[in-house]
């Protein structure tokens, strides 16, 4: 039964990097600045759509992480993304206009760059809304974190996702300018997470927060996953399977621990309920390119209808890693 | 100028940090003699070489491959030792440190401490029956056993030729007159010890012995110590902690303050990119030159909290990275709280009451059926969890450890019946943070006062005493761990009060408690008949207790019952 299972685990591998293999001519190089990539570097994977609002403030956190080398696939973006991230010293830049939906959400583009050039290098893969934020992240880079992973001998380092949300309505007109979305949204669910184990990828399956309460309040169990391992030591042989909640080789997604202690962890600050949500819902209900007919958009659309706030009395305000890491959110493990 | 205190440092990475570490001894007027791995290509050894030609104390030994737990760390240290003794005769002490070693005070402190000490060798060395800290289990056998695989590269090669050497019982014999201890290798040794170890007419025979020993460099000098030192004091000058996979924990730049007030004289292991750290105490002006001695103790609080972290977790707390399997959880949640069973039928107004008596937040039926109860009518308790029961059911221990986890530092109490969703049952049964009270076949006394079809009302009794009778069986099962007590509810309602104090003391202190009501009972005129109705309807009701027939409980006027202790 086991060795059958890692043979059907290999089998999907295969077809996956089989799959992200046939999309190459997807990818349209835009502008390529791989030559600058130092041998170990941190390099950053992304696929993005119109997120002007978000980029320079996503580059300028990664940066001052120690992040070397930005490689994005920007699916037809049409305001301005494109021209902002060519005139990057940091950035290789691809363009893909091929269907989001059918390259599995962007990851087999993304597996594609990841297998030609991730091979080797600790590699984020995020979205524009994903903020890494890691123990220490305030007075130590991301580098620190990699070499000690390296020397624990870990491969893969979860970060889960957490929403933010602004405090009013989310269909309200924007107060400040959007040059930092950690201002105009930053309120957390601090304790509403449930998991479990997923049987066959062996990772974790996390759910919960305010995008569970307020739009899947009916159907929990079709509420989003909020398990994700972003950051990955990786090898070319390597595969996200379903976003970036997790990959196959199944060892790579262990990032926990099952005898009691605790595993260093991280959170993706999620900006995704920024005050321009309404509208972005509006276009990607029109779009469908999203995960099970845009299910999820619908939801939100509804649930915008009625014009609610996420914010509770219950709702934190988001401070630090120190912060989340108290409330149990992310771990230090036994980092010190 | 030639100085008594000469470092030896052994370094394989990040070497334009030994440049600078070097630099700093060689300043102070050390000689420092750098062994470089073998490992380290050519062009970074001339590199590092030729940045130090002008420190004409800075020496380069003989180069060895030195894989960790291998020979070659011993055979490096050797020669790199022989080299200061023979080359800078002033030299009374030998440091030995590592590429990643950072001297925490200026050089000067470290020379008057060890002048003070002139015939004091500092080499951690314990006997090996003592020693907790070994990797892989082996104590004893590591000295015993033939070890030629190196454990990192061949771990399997490794483990399988221990375990031949077991089932064969093969024993190496200890050269006569040594006794294996083991330490830190990070020693500070004088010149007589020293040169005495490598100076030994039978070296060669020991050299043979300990080449085959596991991880010889925490061995090799700590127990030939033994032998020559006059003075040993068995502890490291150098500060270095250890984690669950016996390697130094690593300093950072955030370290600054902890490393300072440590007063330790050097620290292993430094992060290469600790600009800050190399940076403060490296530079010159040594405006620290008091006489402390090294106190690490707060430092080590820091890692001990570090590993006691990675290795418990919190207890009561899922997270991304801890998901305890089944039996290794320490309890299911993080703080104590009790459930009530039954209470709120027998009492008119069992919640509020408790409220008020207890200072505890009391909440209502949280697994009710329809929507979670919280204390109040709230519809969002502490963690932002809300009250919508799908979401509790999609995964009802995490919404318990979620509840209770939010609300640390508040005792928690809830209600519990057979009309709530049982789910829960048995993971309250497992969990010792947990007090059951528990009134059996309670739920009578609400059929009773309910105006339904008789013929309903027996059905409905069939249904819940058969499901109380389940979580009961789960509750009072060998294995469980929360604190159960049992009251049948005639038991119970013979002298509800005597019952209800010690329990509201169990709960909390008792503030000079304001007990001035007790909670209003149910009037239950006609219930004894009521059963006997049920009874004579073919039910068999065995979890309401014994209720004489023409007499209504009068409970004041009764005797104490024991309550059923059920389980500690």
């Amino acid at each position: 039964m086991g060795l059958w299972q890692s043979y059907r685990m290999r089998l999907r591998r295969q077809r996956l990097l089989i799959r992200a293999f046939r999309k190459r001519r997807e990818l349209r190089p835009v502008h390529l600045r791989l030559g600058k990539i130092g041998s170990d570097d941190i390099l950053l994977f992304s696929t993005l759509r119109n997120e002007m609002d978000r980029l320079p403030h996503f580059l300028r956190h990664y940066r001052k992480q120690g992040v070397g080398h930005f490689l994005i696939v920007d699916n037809c973006s049409g305001d301005g993304s494109g021209e902002y991230l060519r005139a990057q010293p940091d950035v290789s830049l691809w363009r893909a206009e091929a269907s989001y939906r059918r390259a599995r959400y962007g990851m087999d583009w993304l597996n594609r760059l990841l297998m030609v050039h991730g091979h080797g290098h600790w590699c984020v893969t995020v979205d524009p809304d994903e903020l890494l934020v890691f123990p220490f992240c305030d007075t130590r880079p991301l580098r620190a974190l990699t070499d000690w992973l390296d020397s624990s001998g870990l491969r893969s380092f979860s970060a889960m996702l957490l929403d933010l949300y602004p405090r009013g309505d989310l269909t309200a007109e924007p107060e400040s300018d959007m040059t930092d979305p950690l201002a105009a949204a930053c309120w957390f669910d601090p304790g509403n997470y449930r998991m479990q184990r997923n049987p066959v990828y062996h990772n974790l399956w996390i759910q919960g927060g305010p995008r569970e309460r307020a739009f899947f309040a009916e159907q929990p169990q079709r509420a989003p996953a909020l398990n994700k391992i972003p950051l990955v030591r990786w090898n070319r042989r390597y595969a996200y399977v379903s976003s970036t909640h997790m990959l196959l080789p199944r060892g790579l997604n262990q990032v926990y621990d099952t005898s009691g202690g605790e595993k260093a962890s991280g959170i993706l600050l999620h900006t995704k309920f920024l005050p321009v949500f309404a509208e972005k819902t509006r276009e990607e209900i029109d779009r469908g390119e999203h995960y099970s007919n845009s299910g999820e958009y619908r939801a939100y659309a509804r649930a915008l209808e009625r014009g609610p706030a996420l914010w509770s009395e219950f709702s934190q305000r988001y401070v630090n890693w120190r912060q989340l890491e108290g409330l149990g959110l992310m771990s230090k493990g036994s980092w010190a | 100028m030639s100085g008594t205190l000469g470092i030896v440092i052994l370094a394989h990475t990040a070497l334009d940090r030994v440049a600078q570490v070097a630099r700093f001894w060689a300043r102070a007027g050390c000689p420092v003699v750098i062994h470089l791995d073998k490992a380290v290509d050519r062009a970074a050894c001339r590199a590092l070489s030729t940045s130090l030609a002008d420190s004409p104390d800075v020496g380069f030994s003989p180069r060895h491959r030195c894989e960790w737990g291998t020979w070659g760390l011993v055979a490096a240290t050797q020669d790199a030792a022989t080299q200061i003794l023979a080359r800078h005769p002033a030299v009374r002490h030998v440091y030995l440190t590592s590429g990643a070693c950072l001297p925490l005070r200026p050089a000067r402190d470290l020379i008057r401490y060890l002048d003070a000490r002139p015939h004091t060798d500092f080499i951690e060395s314990a006997a090996t029956s003592d020693v907790p800290w070994t990797v892989g289990g082996l104590e004893m056998e590591r000295f015993t056993l033939h070890f030629p695989f190196p454990w990192r590269r061949r771990r399997g090669l490794f483990d399988r030729y221990v375990a031949l050497q077991r089932a064969l019982g093969v024993t190496r014999a200890i050269p006569p007159g040594i006794a294996p201890h083991m330490g830190s290798q990070w020693w500070c040794l004088t010149r007589r010890t020293l040169s005495a170890i490598l100076e030994d007419p039978r070296r060669a025979e020991l050299d043979r012995y300990f080449r085959k020993v596991w991880i010889p460099d925490e061995s090799y000098f700590q127990s030939l110590a033994r032998l020559w030192s006059e003075k040993i004091e068995s502890r490291s000058l150098t500060l270095s902690k250890f984690d669950l996979q016996g390697k130094p924990h690593v300093f950072y730049d955030d370290h600054l303050h902890l490393l300072r007030r440590s007063d330790c004289f050097v620290a292993r292991k430094v992060w290469p990119h600790a600009t800050r750290l190399y940076d403060e105490f490296l530079s010159d002006n040594g405006h620290r030159a008091e006489q402390s001695d090294p106190n690490p103790a707060k430092i080590d609080r820091v890692f001990a909290r570090a590993l006691e972290r990675g290795r418990r977790g919190r207890p009561g707390k899922v997270s991304q990275g801890r998901y305890p399997r089944a039996g290794r959880e320490a309890g299911p949640t993080a703080a104590r709280y009790a459930v009530f069973h039954g209470f709120s039928e027998v009492f008119a107004d069992f919640g509020p009451w408790l409220a008020r008596s207890a200072g505890a937040t009391v909440h209502g039926h949280l697994f009710a059926a329809d929507r979670v109860q919280f204390a109040g009518g709230a519809t969002m308790a502490p963690g932002a969890i809300c009250d919508l029961a799908g979401i509790r059911d999609a995964n009802p221990t995490a919404f318990l450890q979620n509840l209770v986890w939010n609300a640390r530092g508040t005792r928690q109490c809830f209600l519990f019946g057979p009309r709530d969703r049982q789910a829960i049952a048995p993971v309250l049964a497992r969990d010792p943070n947990c007090e059951l009270h528990v009134v059996t076949g309670a739920w009578a006394i609400t059929l009773f006062r309910t105006n339904d079809n008789f013929g309903v009302l027996r059905a409905e009794a069939g249904r819940l005493q058969k499901i109380e009778e389940t979580t009961l069986r789960a509750w009072q099962a060998p294995d469980a761990a929360a604190r159960v007590r049992v009251w049948t509810l005639a038991e119970f309602l013979q002298a509800p009060m005597e019952t209800m104090l010690p329990i509201l003391d169990h709960l909390g202190p008792r503030e000079a408690r304001h007990l001035t009501e007790a909670p209003r009972l149910h009037p239950l005129d006609g219930f004894p008949q009521f059963l006997q109705n049920l009874r004579n309807m073919g039910m068999q009701l065995h979890l309401t207790g014994d209720f004489a027939l023409p007499d209504v409980a009068q409970p004041q006027d009764r005797p104490t019952q024991k309550p059923v202790l059920v389980n500690k």
